[in-house]
């Protein structure tokens, strides 16, 4: 299935949960509200007209400073392209931050037989920071909401096992949030430098 | 014993009856810079160079340092090889710590020496901060060429102390209160 009627079946099949999409290149991207991310989930994973058996990835994006600061242009001297080009025009374009949600828990999922792939994206209030856990559906979630937990804060309803998984258990707060100060270390030994 | 070696080390071959006469301390020391067992503690990318170096191209045997023991028991000198985070310092302590003396430390490759380029929530900003370190070998990561260079500085510094296997402390770094 293509980018666009990917987007177009899920929305047709679920059309309270899709709140937002967009597609770039090729890559399709549908916004959920949180309440039905579960279902949709193992509507994705089972129906024989998504078949996503393989998820990719599992990450979050912390938007509480985003455009309060403009991002230095990185690539800007190497001759890659920081903007979309305006040859290849961006026909459904990104419809920017999630409004007054803090946070995205952003999956990637891709479905082997079918070899199509799909963005999912569920904006989530820093007050109420919990989605549903996916890892009843694919067990290689378990980890990779382990990591979520331990770097954002970002609860996950229904997970077996939700402890840090990269940072000791004596550290405290999640480092990647952006009101983490960027070098504040916390060493088990040795002295505060 | 050849002559030469005899004479490298300060001693003087009497005659030609077969023995020499040294200070025990130079030849513990001249015995003990050639058979360094080093118990590589590699948790980066410097570890590719240091295998180049230990591989047959640079020859690290050449220097009587071929032999890895991988049980801190039976090791002479921790290469720390690679970013230290802080989740790792309490082993690599504890590494160091196993060890029997007389015992050396070489800090490879920047972030081992100083945190490198990492300045964040999860690096310890130089081993120094937790342990003694004889010899830095800073590069990103360091030529094979710099790492021999280190080595030599190591076994120096392995001649000059003797047996006591004594080492200045570690410069303390002022605490910072973030």
């Amino acid at each position: 299935m293509s980018a666009s009627s990917l987007i177009e079946a899920v929305q047709a099949r679920f059309p309270s949960a899709v709140t937002a999409s967009h597609a770039y290149r090729g890559d399709a991207t549908v916004i959920l509200r949180r309440e039905l991310l579960l279902e949709v989930a193992r509507t994705l994973k089972d129906d024989p007209a998504f078949l996503m058996n393989f998820l990719m990835d599992l990450t979050a994006v912390d938007f509480s400073t985003f455009g309060l600061t403009a991002s230095p242009a990185f690539f800007a001297s190497s001759g890659v392209a920081v903007s979309p080009s305006s040859q290849i025009p961006d026909q459904d374009p990104w419809p920017g931050p999630p409004g007054t949600a803090r946070f995205v828990v952003v999956y990637h999922f891709f479905s082997l037989p079918l070899k199509h792939r799909l963005r999912v994206e569920v904006p989530v209030d820093e007050a109420d920071a919990e989605v549903d856990s996916l890892s009843s559906l694919w067990p290689g979630a378990d980890w990779l909401e382990r990591e979520v937990w331990d770097m954002f804060g970002i609860r996950f309803r229904g997970h077996q096992n939700l402890k840090r998984i990269l940072m000791y258990d004596e550290f405290t707060g999640h480092p990647l949030r952006k009101d983490y100060p960027v070098n504040r270390r916390q060493p088990l030994i040795g002295p505060m430098n | 014993m050849p002559g030469t070696t005899a004479r490298s080390i300060g001693s003087e071959l009497s005659s030609e009856a077969g023995f020499v006469t040294s200070r025990l301390e130079e030849a513990i020391g001249w015995a003990r810079k050639y058979s360094i067992f080093q118990y590589p503690f590699v948790t980066a990318c410097c570890g590719m160079e240091y295998m180049a170096t230990a591989c047959s191209h640079y020859d690290v045997d050449r220097f009587g340092a071929g032999l890895p023991r991988f049980s801190p028991r039976q090791a002479d000198v921790l290469f720390v090889v690679g970013t230290i985070s802080h989740k790792m310092a309490p082993v690599l302590k504890r590494i160091y710590d196993q060890m029997a003396e007389p015992k050396w430390v070489v800090s490879f490759g920047v972030c081992t020496c100083t945190g490198g380029f990492y300045d964040n929530y999860a690096t310890v900003m130089g081993i120094d901060t937790i342990m003694p370190v004889d010899v830095y070998i800073p590069g990103c990561p360091p030529r094979p060429e710099y790492v021999l260079d280190g080595l030599l500085k190591l076994q120096a510094k392995m001649e000059a102390q003797h047996a006591s296997g004594r080492r200045p402390i570690a410069e303390l770094r002022p605490e910072v209160n973030l």
